[in-house]
C-alpha cells in the first residue's frame, strides 16, 4: 500500500476563477522522501492542506495511509504529522510547553515518544524555557519539526520547512529528515529552493498547478533534452545580450556567475558548437571568453520543461 | 560606494559587528551573506543609517554614517522579498506613494512611473491592485520602485526568494542593467546560489568578516564545488546563533 496516492486532484479558489492544483497524479512509496518543487503559486501548499484534510479537492480522489482524505478525515489526523509554511506553534509558551501540548492533544506524553524527536530535541534542550518566539529561525523550525513528529506518525508533511533558514541549519535539516526516513517514516516535502532537490529519492516538479515531470533527481537531469555550455566572460551583462542574438543558440540566460546556453543535440560536435559562438562573440568584441559543456542542474531542467521565454 | 573601515556594533557586552572592513565600487553587485545572528542585519542598518555605529568608520554614498545619516537615506534604495509593495494600493499607487517618499516632483513622478510602467510592460495593469499580481512581476515592480529616484546604491534583502527560474534569470538581468547604469547593489541573502550571481561575496561569522572574494575565488579557496560548501565550512564552527 502507498502511504500517499492523489488520483486527478483538482483545486480551484473563488468560485472556480483561480485553478491551484490542476489534475494532479502521484503516490509516494513507503519510506520515501518525496519532493514538491516549485515557485511560489505552483499549487504545493493546497496539495498539503487537502493532504492533511485541511481542504476538500474539487476533483479527485486522495488517500494517506491507505485512508481516504475526504471520508476518513479523522483516522488520517491522528496518523501524519504536519510543519506547516508558516511558523504555527505558541510562540508565548515554552519550548517544553509547545511540546507537551502537542504531545496532550494526541494523548501522548514527551517520554513517550523521546526516542523519535531525541536527536533534535537535545538540540533544544538548554533553551527549553525560552519562549518559541524568542527562538532563532533554525530553532523555531527545528521544535516545530518535535511538535510535529511527538505522536509518532507514520507519513510527515512538510511545507517549505528551509524558508528563510540560514545555510548552516538547512543542512542539518535535511540530515535530521533523512534519519526519520531511516526509521521507516515517509516524508512529503516541498521546496522552492531548486538546490535542495538532490536530498529528495524524488521530486515532482510544478508550476501553475500541474506537474512537469516526476522522477529522481538524477533522472531528471539525465533526460535533459538539450545540450548544455556554460560561458564565462568579463562584461557579463554586455555578454547576456549578445549572446541572446546567437541564432544557434536555442536559449540562454544568467546562471550564478557564467551564463548557461542551450543548443540542440544535432550532428555538431561540443567542440564545433564552442567554436561557433567563440569567433561569433569575439566579432562582437569579447575577449578572453571561456566556454565549456556542462551538466544542468534542476534551474535548467525547470526552465527546459516549461520552455518559457525567458526574453519576451 | 561603500567604504567601511573597523566598523563596530556593541550592545552592552555583546559585539554584534565587530571591526569589519570593506569596500564596495561603484556598479558592484555586492553579496552580504552569514548566518542567523553573524550580525548582518546591524552591519546593513549602520550603513543605511539606521543605527549609529559604536566605534570605527564607514561613508555610503559619499557621507559618513556619523555625520550624515539622512544624507544617506537619501541616496539609497531598500527592498526586501518580504515587504516593499502595499497590496492593497493599485501598481500606479505605489509608484506614486514611493516617488513622493523619496522626495520626487510630481512631475517626476507622472515621468519616471509612465517610464517604468512601460518599461515592465505594466500598462494593462497601472490600475489594478498589486495583490493580484504575480509574484515574479511583484518583484520586478518592487525593484523599479525602490531605485525610482535613482539611487547611487540599493539595499536588496533576499530580494528573488520563492520565484520560479524564468523570472528569476529576468530579475537577475534587470539587476545587471542597473549595475551597468552605475547604481551599485547590495544584497544580503540565506540563498547560497543567489550568491553566485554577485560580482564580490563577504561571509560574516560570529560579527567578523571572514572571507571576502568573488565566487569563483572562493569556491577555488575553500576547494567546495559550489558557495553552499563555502559557507558551510566558514559558518559550521559559529559559536553564535540567535536572530
Amino acid at each position: 500500500m502507498n502511504p500517499i496516492t492523489l488520483e486527478n486532484i483538482t483545486k480551484t479558489y473563488e468560485k472556480g476563477k483561480i485553478l491551484a492544483v490542476d489534475d494532479v497524479s502521484f503516490s509516494v512509496n513507503d519510506s520515501e522522501m518525496f519532493g514538491l518543487i516549485g515557485p511560489d503559486g505552483a499549487g504545493k501548499t493546497s496539495i498539503f492542506r487537502i493532504l492533511t484534510t485541511l481542504l476538500l479537492p474539487d476533483k479527485g480522489t486522495a488517500t494517506v495511509c491507505g485512508k481516504d482524505v475526504v471520508k476518513e478525515y479523522k483516522a488520517i489526523r491522528g496518523m501524519v504529522g504536519y510543519m506547516p509554511g508558516r511558523f504555527s506553534l505558541y510562540q508565548d509558551l515554552s519550548v517544553e510547553e509547545n511540546l507537551n501540548f502537542f504531545a496532550s492533544l494526541f494523548n501522548t506524553s514527551i517520554k513517550q515518544n523521546y526516542e523519535l524527536i531525541r536527536d533534535i530535541y537535545i538540540q533544544l534542550e538548554p533553551f527549553k524555557d525560552r519562549r518559541a518566539g524568542k527562538l532563532s529561525g533554525g530553532m523555531k523550525q527545528k521544535l516545530a519539526l518535535c511538535c510535529a513528529l511527538i505522536h509518532k506518525p507514520s507519513v510527515l508533511f512538510l511545507d517549505e520547512p528551509t524558508t528563510g533558514v540560514d545555510a548552516v541549519s538547512r543542512f542539518e535539516f535535511w540530515e535530521m529528515l533523512k534519519r526519520l526516513k531511516n526509521q521507516g517514516i515517509t516524508i512529503l516535502v516541498s521546496t522552492a529552493y531548486m538546490d535542495e532537490v538532490t536530498h529528495c529519492d524524488r521530486i515532482a516538479l510544478m508550476q501553475n498547478g500541474k506537474i512537469l515531470d516526476m522522477e529522481t533527481p538524477n533522472n531528471i537531469i539525465k533526460s535533459y533534452p538539450e545540450k548544455l555550455f556554460e560561458l564565462k566572460g568579463e562584461k557579463k551583462h554586455k555578454l547576456l545580450k549578445d549572446v541572446i542574438t546567437y541564432q544557434e543558440a536555442v536559449g540562454s540566460y544568467a546562471s550564478g556567475e557564467s551564463i548557461h546556453v542551450t543548443f540542440e543535440k544535432n550532428q555538431k560536435t561540443d567542440a564545433e558548437i564552442i567554436k561557433g559562438l567563440k569567433n561569433f562573440l569575439e566579432q562582437k568584441g569579447h575577449q578572453r571568453i571561456e566556454i565549456m559543456a556542462t551538466i544542468p542542474n534542476i534551474e535548467d531542467c525547470f526552465l527546459s520543461l516549461t520552455k518559457t521565454e525567458i526574453h519576451g | 560606494m561603500i567604504k567601511a573601515e573597523k566598523l563596530t556594533k556593541r550592545f552592552g557586552n555583546f559585539i554584534a559587528v565587530d571591526a569589519i572592513s570593506f569596500d564596495v565600487a561603484k556598479g558592484e553587485i555586492f553579496g552580504f551573506l552569514g548566518a542567523n545572528g553573524a550580525g548582518k542585519t546591524t552591519a546593513m542598518r549602520m550603513l543605511c543609517g539606521l543605527s549609529k555605529p559604536s566605534s570605527g568608520e564607514a561613508s555610503v554614498a559619499g557621507f559618513d554614517v556619523f555625520r550624515y545619516p539622512e544624507k544617506i537615506k537619501r541616496n539609497i534604495g531598500y527592498m526586501s522579498q518580504k515587504f516593499s509593495l502595499y497590496e492593497d494600493l493599485t501598481i500606479k499607487e505605489n509608484i506614486e506613494f514611493y516617488g513622493g517618499i523619496y522626495g520626487l516632483t510630481n512631475k517626476q513622478i507622472k515621468d519616471k512611473g509612465k517610464e517604468l510602467i512601460d518599461m515592465l510592460d505594466l500598462q494593462a495593469e497601472a490600475n489594478k491592485l498589486v495583490r493580484g499580481l504575480p509574484l515574479g512581476w511583484k518583484q520586478k515592480l518592487a525593484f523599479s520602485v525602490a531605485i525610482i529616484h535613482e539611487p547611487k546604491i540599493v539595499f536588496l534583502d533576499e530580494p528573488t526568494g520563492g520565484v520560479d527560474p524564468a523570472n528569476r534569470k529576468q530579475f537577475w538581468e534587470l539587476i545587471y542593467e542597473t549595475a551597468d547604469k552605475g547604481i551599485t547593489i547590495f544584497v544580503t541573502t540565506h540563498y547560497l546560489d543567489e550568491a553566485e550571481y554577485c560580482d564580490r561575496v563577504s561571509i560574516m561569522v560570529d560579527g567578523k568578516i571572514s572571507a571576502l572574494d568573488t565566487p569563483s575565488g572562493l569556491k577555488k579557496k575553500y576547494n567546495a564545488k559550489d558557495m553552499n560548501e563555502v559557507f558551510f565550512q566558514l559558518a559550521r564552527n559559529a559559536t553564535r546563533s540567535g536572530d
